[in-house]
Formats: structure tokens, C-alpha cells, sequence
């Protein structure tokens, strides 16, 4: 089934951290949150997952025991191995013990984690433990797979497999929603949702996502006006909140996916300062 | 001009164990030179070697054309992933700690409003992406010639990164040499220059486009995407999907067509460059 989030908030200790969010995350695809430290992203994920109520707002989740939750600090026990670990998860979820055996050899091998399963958790590699929490957050076949920073600390080599296994549980039918503060890896997602301070700013494909943003993004000699301008790498980039430019405006197959999301943020933090002076 | 920093065939053993491995690079004033490499690469070692914070077992460092001494370090700005913040003091008692360790007025660290508006409040209750950027201003604070930055914009949104580059490309052009290290392709691909490190060999190096340079992947579009990721993955292809898109980095369009006839899949294939991150993993890989 699918899993969301309607018209979502959440108020901790007296301030609102999440105003009406939407979210949907269909099955079999993977869904990426994306956005900074503080925008929410854990919040919204504890909110889906059902460990934090909202304060209003509808969530639609299946059952707990069809929930696989991964959360930022990858969930392990450091003094039990990668193998007691996996297996206790999956006892936990009343798995028999043939059938937590078998899922866990074919998940540990296609982990890379075969020849570590009898290594303490807490021996193991940044990667290798993300990946241990993958394993962890699947064992039992979730429908829901939420996935809170997985890549943090995982180097390119180790992040090609850790996407591969996210891959491969969607193709399984689970709607897998994970969170990243990188754009190149939110990318990767089927659908993106960019946080900004407790609202969704933007969301769709990545085309959908260039193709929405107000204004126009020009390429100038120089910046014009610092605060809406910005470089990628040797280039200026300048968003301009009212269509097109004299120096003329770059067209949607010029603009990167990073500089449509800025565009966005910048479009949304002047919005919010509007409302905020009013 | 003199070099920022030097290497020349620099090793390191812990005990059996050689961790770096004959590394050379340098880096020029004004430069972004992008560290990057799998865990365990060697990155950490090597930076620890460059900053004379650990000795070589053979080859020669040289910082500012001299061996790294502590009156060469007072050059240096140094944000480490962990930022070497004080949580337990506020904004403020940071900055003036940080300026008086380098004997300079608290003026020196120039922080942004967001921050000066924070300046009473401990360090550790302000959002990460603000600690980035207090960390930052106080290794800017003394103008060092030389910068030294671990994954400088990790968790920050992406206005705030491209703000954290804007300052990191600004400091380069008035002459500083910036080291970056990082895992992800959007920091390395805002390096002037890349240097790859892999079992503690420096395993390529040039701008990201020649080490993308003649590196490809197969791009498989079909209807039966999702068949064709897994038949390709268990026929022991390092398939990746994005969205719908399949990509087989580095792979013979012969042998993926065969593979796919084989399942019964019908597909387009196309031979298509290689990102920096496929091209990044071929060379861990192999070395």
C-alpha cells in the first residue's frame, strides 16, 4: 500500500516544526526528502513511522509490523554482531527462525556483509553499519520502508550497493521514503519533496521541479544582486522573482536540477518574509 | 609561486600495514583541490601527514615550502567534520575563544546576521547548519593562506551550500589554497581539481571531466525497468537505477544485450559518459 502525509504539522515545546505537509509515497517507488538540518525531515519521518503524533493533519501508514524504519542513527546494537542483530529484529517482528535465516543470508550477501556477520556492530565501518541498518529495517518485508539519512557517512563505493538494496526493496512493492541533505542523491528518487523550515517548498520529479519554480534563473557576468545569486563552479547564476532578464534567461534545458531547488528556496524564504512583514 | 602544500612520494606504515602509500600532490595559491576517496582510502592519514600532525615514514611534506611547523599551522583554518565547536558556550564565548587563540580581536570573526543574532545562545542548541557556518567564519577570522575542509557544507540546505562555496571560492581568490575533502560529487564537482585516493594510492587526478574523461555507461531504456535492473544485478552487473532510468557503469552494450535477450527484454541501449560518481567508483574499484 501506499503511505503519506496530509496537511501534516507538529508543534514541539510551544514552536511549530512541521506546517501542513503533504507527502505521498506510492508503492514500489522511492520517495526522497530533501533539505537542510532543521527543515524537518526526521520529524516528518518520525510522524509517518508513527513514533510522534501530529498535532493535525492525517498520516496513512499500514500496519507497525509492515514498517521498516531506519532512523539516522542506523539503529544497532554495538555489542551484539551484525547476525544477532539482524536476527533479533526479526524475531522481534515474529519472523520463524527458517525464514529469518534465509532473508538474512540473501540480504547480509547482497549487502557486502557476508564475511562480517559475526563482527560486533559496533566494529564495523560507517558504511557497513548503514548498510547493517538497511538489512535491520527490512528483514521482515516491510510495505513501508522509511529511511532516515542513509548515506550519511557512507563513502561513493559503499552508497552505489546501499542505493542498489533501496532500489531493490521498491521493485519488492515497498514505498520507500528516505531523507538527504544532497540534491545528486535525492535525484536518484522517482519523486522529490525539498523541505525548507517545516513546509514543502517543492515537489515532483525532477522535471517537475525545474520546470516549477517562479522567475526566471539567468546566467550574468557578474551577480547583480547578491543575496538572489550564487556560483556553480566558474559561473554566476541569478534568480530574478519576475520573469525574464535583460541579460536573458537560461532555458529548462540549461538549468540544473541544484539551481531550480535554489531558486525555489529563495522564491519561498522571500514569500515567507512577505507574510511575516504583514 | 610557492606551493601551499607539498607531498612527494609520501608513505605511511602502522606497522605491517602501509595506510599511504607514495603520494604526491601539491597545491597552489588560489586553488580548490577535492580530496576524495572510499573510507579507509587513506584521506585522513595523508591530511594528518600535510598539517605535521603526524610524521612520514618516507617522503617529504612541505607546507608553505617548509616543513609544518606550529608558526606555519598560524596560517592555517582548519573545520573539521566534527566543526571543533564548544557546544557547552555560547556563539559568543566561541568567537572570542577562537580569536584569542589566534591573539586577534573578537571583531575578526565576521558572522553573518543570523549568527550575530544567535550570539547569547550555546552552540549546542543552534541548528547544525548554523554551527557549519560559525565554524567557518572563525577559521576565516585570522585570513589564513591555507584551508583545510572536511566535508565543509554536510548537512546544510542547498542555498546554504552554495552560500558556503560562494565564501570558499572568495577565500581561493584572494589567493588562499583550499583542500576539501568530501564523499559527495556535488562538493567534488565545485573543485577546481580532484586528487583520488584508493588503497592509499592517489589512483587518478585532473578536473572531474578528465576523470570522467573516456568513461562510460550503458543506459538502458525499456518499458521492463524493473526486470531489467534485477536480471542485470543478478547476472553480477553494478547496475544503478535513477527514477526509471537503468545505467550499467562500464559495461560491453554486447554483453548487456545479451543478457537482456536472454530474460526476453526488449530494450534501447545506448552508450552514454560516465558521471563523476560511476567514474569515481570504477577507479576505487580497481585499484
Amino acid at each position: 500500500m501506499s503511505a503519506g502525509a496530509r496537511s501534516v504539522s507538529v508543534a514541539l515545546g510551544g514552536s511549530e516544526v512541521l506546517h501542513h505537509v503533504d507527502l505521498d509515497a506510492p508503492a514500489g517507488s522511492v520517495t526522497a526528502v530533501v533539505g537542510g538540518d532543521g527543515a524537518g525531515k526526521s520529524t516528518l519521518l518520525r510522524c509517518l513511522v508513527g513514533e510522534l503524533t501530529p498535532s493535525a493533519g492525517e498520516i496513512r501508514r499500514p500496519d507497525r509490523a509492515l514498517i521498516g524504519y531506519m532512523p539516522a542513527t542506523s539503529g544497532s546494537w554495538r555489542q551484539l554482531t551484525v547476525d544477532e542483530n539482524v536476527a533479533f529484529v526479526g524475531r522481534a517482528f515474529g519472523m520463524s527462525a527458517e525464514s529469518i535465516e534465509q532473508r538474512r543470508t540473501a540480504l547480509l550477501r547482497r549487502a557486502g556483509l557476508s564475511t562480517a556477520a559475526d563482527r560486533l556492530a559496533g566494529a564495523l565501518s560507517g558504511g557497513m553499519r548503514q548498510k547493517l541498518g538497511f538489512v535491520m529495517a527490512v528483514i521482515h518485508e516491510p510495505e513501508l520502508l522509511v529511511l532516515d539519512e542513509p548515506s550519511t557517512g557512507v563513502d561513493p563505493v559503499s552508497r552505489v550497493e546501499l542505493w542498489r538494496l533501496i532500489s531493490e526493496a521498491a521493485i519488492g512493492g515497498a514505498a520507500v521514503v528516505m531523507t538527504t541533505s544532497y540534491l545528486d542523491e535525492a535525484e536518484r528518487a522517482r519523486s522529490i519533496s525539498v523541505l525548507d523550515g517545516g513546509r514543502v517548498i517543492a515537489a515532483g520529479t525532477r522535471g517537475e521541479i525545474i520546470g516549477s519554480f517562479p522567475g526566471s534563473i539567468a546566467a550574468p557576468d557578474r551577480a547583480t544582486v547578491q543575496e538572489r545569486s550564487w556560483r556553480r563552479g566558474g559561473a554566476v547564476r541569478e534568480w530574478h522573482p519576475h520573469g525574464s532578464t535583460a541579460d536573458g534567461s537560461l532555458g529548462p534545458g540549461d538549468i540544473e536540477f541544484e539551481d531550480a531547488v535554489i531558486a525555489h528556496l529563495l522564491a519561498a524564504r522571500a514569500a515567507s518574509r512577505r507574510t511575516a512583514g504583514t | 609561486m610557492r606551493a601551499q602544500l607539498t607531498a612527494s612520494g609520501v608513505t605511511r606504515r602502522f606497522g605491517a600495514v602501509v595506510a599511504v602509500d607514495d603520494v604526491s600532490l601539491h597545491l597552489e595559491p588560489g586553488e580548490v583541490v577535492g580530496l576524495v576517496g572510499a573510507n579507509g582510502a587513506g584521506k585522513t592519514t595523508l591530511i594528518k601527514m600535510l598539517l605535521g600532525l603526524l610524521p612520514v615514514s618516507d617522503g617529504i611534506v612541505a607546507m608553505f615550502g617548509a616543513t609544518p611547523s606550529r608558526s606555519s599551522r598560524e596560517r592555517l583554518g582548519y573545520v573539521p567534520q566534527g566543526l571543533g565547536l564548544y557546544r557547552d558556550l555560547t556563539v559568543a564565548e566561541n568567537v572570542s575563544f577562537h580569536a584569542a587563540a589566534f591573539g586577534l580581536d573578537a571583531s575578526a570573526v565576521d558572522l553573518n546576521d543570523d549568527l550575530t543574532a544567535m550570539s547569547d545562545r550555546l552552540v549546542g542548541s543552534i541548528g547544525l547548519g548554523r554551527q557549519r557556518q560559525l565554524a567557518f567564519a572563525c577559521a576565516l577570522a585570522h585570513a589564513p593562506d591555507l584551508l583545510v575542509l572536511d566535508e565543509p557544507t554536510s548537512g546544510v540546505d542547498p542555498l546554504a551550500r552554495a552560500r558556503l562555496w560562494d565564501a570558499i571560492r572568495e577565500q581561493a581568490g584572494r589567493g588562499a589554497g583550499v583542500l576539501v575533502t568530501t564523499h559527495y560529487m556535488e562538493e567534488a564537482q565545485q573543485c577546481d581539481r580532484l586528487v583520488l585516493m584508493a588503497a592509499g594510492r592517489v589512483a587518478a587526478s585532473g578536473t572531474a571531466m578528465e576523470i570522467v574523461a573516456g568513461r562510460t555507461a550503458v543506459q538502458v531504456v525499456t518499458e521492463s525497468w524493473s526486470e531489467a535492473f534485477t536480471t542485470l544485478g543478478d547476472d553480477g552487473f553494478e547496475v544503478t537505477l535513477s527514477g526509471r532510468q537503468v545505467r550499467v557503469p562500464a559495461a560491453d552494450t554486447d554483453r548487456v544485450r545479451q543478457v537482456l535477450d536472454g530474460a526476453g527484454i526488449d530494450a534501447e541501449l545506448t552508450v552514454v559518459p560516465a558521471t563523476l560518481d560511476e567514474a569515481m567508483v570504477a577507479v576505487s574499484s580497481t585499484a
